[in-house]
């Protein structure tokens, strides 16, 4: 099921700086298809901004991204939406004064003619296909005509994985899905996670619940001040090992060449 | 149980609604205090006198919903009625027609007045300027390049078709003998004119056509379901894809074109272009659009909302001339009417925020 010839997505060298900070520091990152990559590292280890700038958030100062093996330019999200790569962010964003549907197809609404001619949004289209892709993750909401606003976190949590969900992902980015979820809802969202990667969506998954991302992820990247300091397959290490890394307690694998 | 939440739904949904009541409630009290003044002729005249707030308050509503604000309206206002004027006089002077002079100078106003809201969106959405600070800018740019247009003396000698498009009604009615559009039936004599009936002044309808365009964008398209995603969470909207700066753009020019066609009604209306021409309707015109249930936060409003604020507005004015009370009692009672929307607004947020 791994096929490690080509990676369907390839960072080099990415660079991000705000100010005089480097928050992620000549990163190195391969991911293949119908593979969970766990990204790991300490708060402000660079986690959310790499994805951030493979999702068209930011732009990288420095690297380049490869997409099925050519070159890519994200420039905003719109262009990393297109090629197919969804993400689920940390700070979710979501329009708190929209209903639950209209967040799903938010910049992707759906139009119908009318009159013959002036599209205009087509709000029961849009009402039904969210509840479809809802009800496929078995998740409640009292009615998708509420407001975020009135949603609780884990319930805004489900929309903005539905959003991501329904839209086809050819490569997803989780960035703490599981946060703001109770117990039950987070082995949905883990359920969810070996489900879409089995169908072969390759998938990347930041979250400090170790426990998680052991029984979901492949592979392992660990970052720590912006930097890549050790990779693993998740078979062929031990949670201990992990935590010592991300720390900094265990020296990475690559700390000799960056001090060089 | 079950009847005493329902009972407590229905109660909320029509304080919710408390400005029809309200509007409502103007009118019975305007017609019983005042003298005539529930009538055809007076309510016309209501709709006429609240069109500058009407045309601005519309264009805001969008601004105020991405969680802006457009203060250069007031005097983009005076701008486009002085260019507008100023083309019709040059042009009629140059020996143009009058339709050729008039239709000039009106797409001519309506042209210019697009540049205003183009710098203003440029100045909010790619310099990330303030809105208030951009927008009070061009309220000074726009009031100057006024005057030195007009230097400094009022538009007059307007080709005289003017008159009879900005005083002229779509119908006139002459009951059991004669019904036109757009001009008076003719050869009347001074009794059957005084009988004439004119229904819907053509300013009027100009108006209500171009908020309908809006209303219908902004409740109906993508471009206004983006209007409001901005406003509730511009980090979402970039996130989902939508490209905001462009949309802040358009957004600037369409209340820059409410104003400019403002401009262009007032032109209509009294004949001439004056570079102060309704800047005293800005602080009206927000009014209108937070009486209309839209939080200057941003997120929330409707054009309806909008109408109704404008149009309590405009009938307390024309209820207090009515009643010969002094005007400078208006701002006292549209200050009062502010404060109570605002009121209204914190007091009930659950129901304000919950459904479609
Ligand atoms: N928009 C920003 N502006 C300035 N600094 C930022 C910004 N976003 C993140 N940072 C900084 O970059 C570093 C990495 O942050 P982040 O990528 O959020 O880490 P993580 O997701 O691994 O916790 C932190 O020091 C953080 O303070
Ligand atoms: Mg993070």
């Amino acid at each position: 099921m791994v096929d490690k010839k080509e990676p369907l997505l390839e960072v080099k060298r990415i660079t991000k700086k705000f100010g005089g900070l480097t928050a992620v520091d000549n990163m190195d990152m391969q991911i293949f298809p119908g593979e969970v990559v766990g990204l790991l590292g300490d708060n402000g280890a660079g986690k959310s901004t790499l994805i951030k700038v493979i999702s068209g958030v930011y732009h990288a100062d420095a690297g380049e991204i490869f997409f099925k093996g050519k070159p890519v330019r994200i420039g905003n999200p719109m262009e990393a939406l297109k090629i197919g790569i969804e993400t689920i962010y940390q700070d979710l964003a979501l329009a708190e004064n929209l209903n639950v549907y209209s967040n799903i197809f938010l910049g992707r609404e759906m139009l119908k003619k009318f009159l013959g001619l002036i599209k205009v949004l087509d709000h029961e289209y849009m009402l039904n296909e969210s509840k479809k892709v809802l009800d496929q993750l078995e998740i409640e909401v009292p009615s998708l005509r509420n407001k975020i606003r009135t949603l609780s976190g884990g319930q805004r949590q489900a929309v903005a994985i539905s959003r991501s969900i329904y839209w086809d992902a050819k490569f997803l980015i989780m960035d703490e899905p599981t946060a703001a979820l109770g117990v039950v809802e987070q082995k949905k969202v883990l359920d969810l996670v070996r489900k879409l990667s089995s169908q072969g969506v390759p998938i990347i998954i930041i979250s400090h619940q170790l426990h998680d991302v052991f029984s979901v992820a492949d592979r392992l990247v660990i970052m720590r001040r912006g930097k890549k300091i050790a990779e693993r397959i998740t078979a062929k290490t031990t949670p201990d090992e992990v935590v010592g890394l991300i720390v900094g307690t265990l020296p990475g694998d690559y700390d000799n060449i960056n001090n060089n | 149980m079950i009847g005493n939440q329902k009972a407590r739904h229905i109660f909320l949904s029509l304080i919710r609604r408390w400005i029809f009541f309200f509007f409502a409630a103007e009118i019975v009290f305007f017609s019983i205090t005042g003298t005539n003044y529930f009538s055809l002729k007076n309510l016309q005249n209501i709709l006429l006198a609240s069109t500058t707030v009407l045309l601005l308050a519309t264009g805001e509503t969008f601004v105020i919903i991405t969680g802006g604000i457009d203060l250069s309206v007031g005097f983009v206002v005076g701008l486009s009625s002085v260019v507008c004027a100023k083309v019709m006089v040059d042009l009629e002077a140059a020996g143009l027609s009058q339709t050729l002079s008039i239709s000039s100078g009106i797409i001519a106003a309506l042209i210019l007045g697009l540049l205003p809201g183009l710098v203003n969106g440029l100045l909010v959405a790619n310099f990330r300027v303030p809105p208030f600070v951009a927008t009070f800018g061009m309220y000074g740019i726009a009031y100057g390049s006024a005057e030195i247009i007009c230097n400094n003396v009022p538009v007059h000698n307007l080709p005289t078709s003017v008159a009879s498009m900005g005083h002229g009604y779509l119908f006139y009615w002459l009951p059991g003998k004669a019904f036109t559009f757009l001009s008076k039936p003719e050869n009347l004599t001074r009794m059957e004119l005084k009988d004439l009936i004119s229904i819907i002044p053509n300013v009027t309808m100009i108006t209500f056509l171009a908020i309908g365009v809006f209303a219908f964008i902004l409740a109906k398209t993508k471009f206004g379901q983006h209007t409001y995603a901005i406003g509730g969470c511009t980090t979402a909207a970039e996130r989902a894809g939508v490209n905001v700066k462009n949309h802040l753009i358009k957004v600037y020019m369409i209340s820059s074109f409410f104003a400019s066609l403002a401009g262009v009604m007032y032109v209509l209306r009294f004949i001439t272009g004056r570079a102060p021409a309704g800047s005293a309707r800005l602080l009206d015109a927000v009014v209108a659009v937070v009486i209309g249930g839209a939080s200057l936060y941003g997120g929330t409003g409707t054009i309806l909302g909008t109408v109704i604020g404008a149009l309590i507005i405009g009938a307390l004015e024309i209820g207090l001339v009515n009643l010969a009370i002094p005007t400078y009692n208006l701002h006292i009672a549209v200050g009062c009417i502010l404060i109570l929307a605002v009121l209204v607004d914190q007091f009930s947020p659950e129901l304000v925020h919950r459904e479609d």
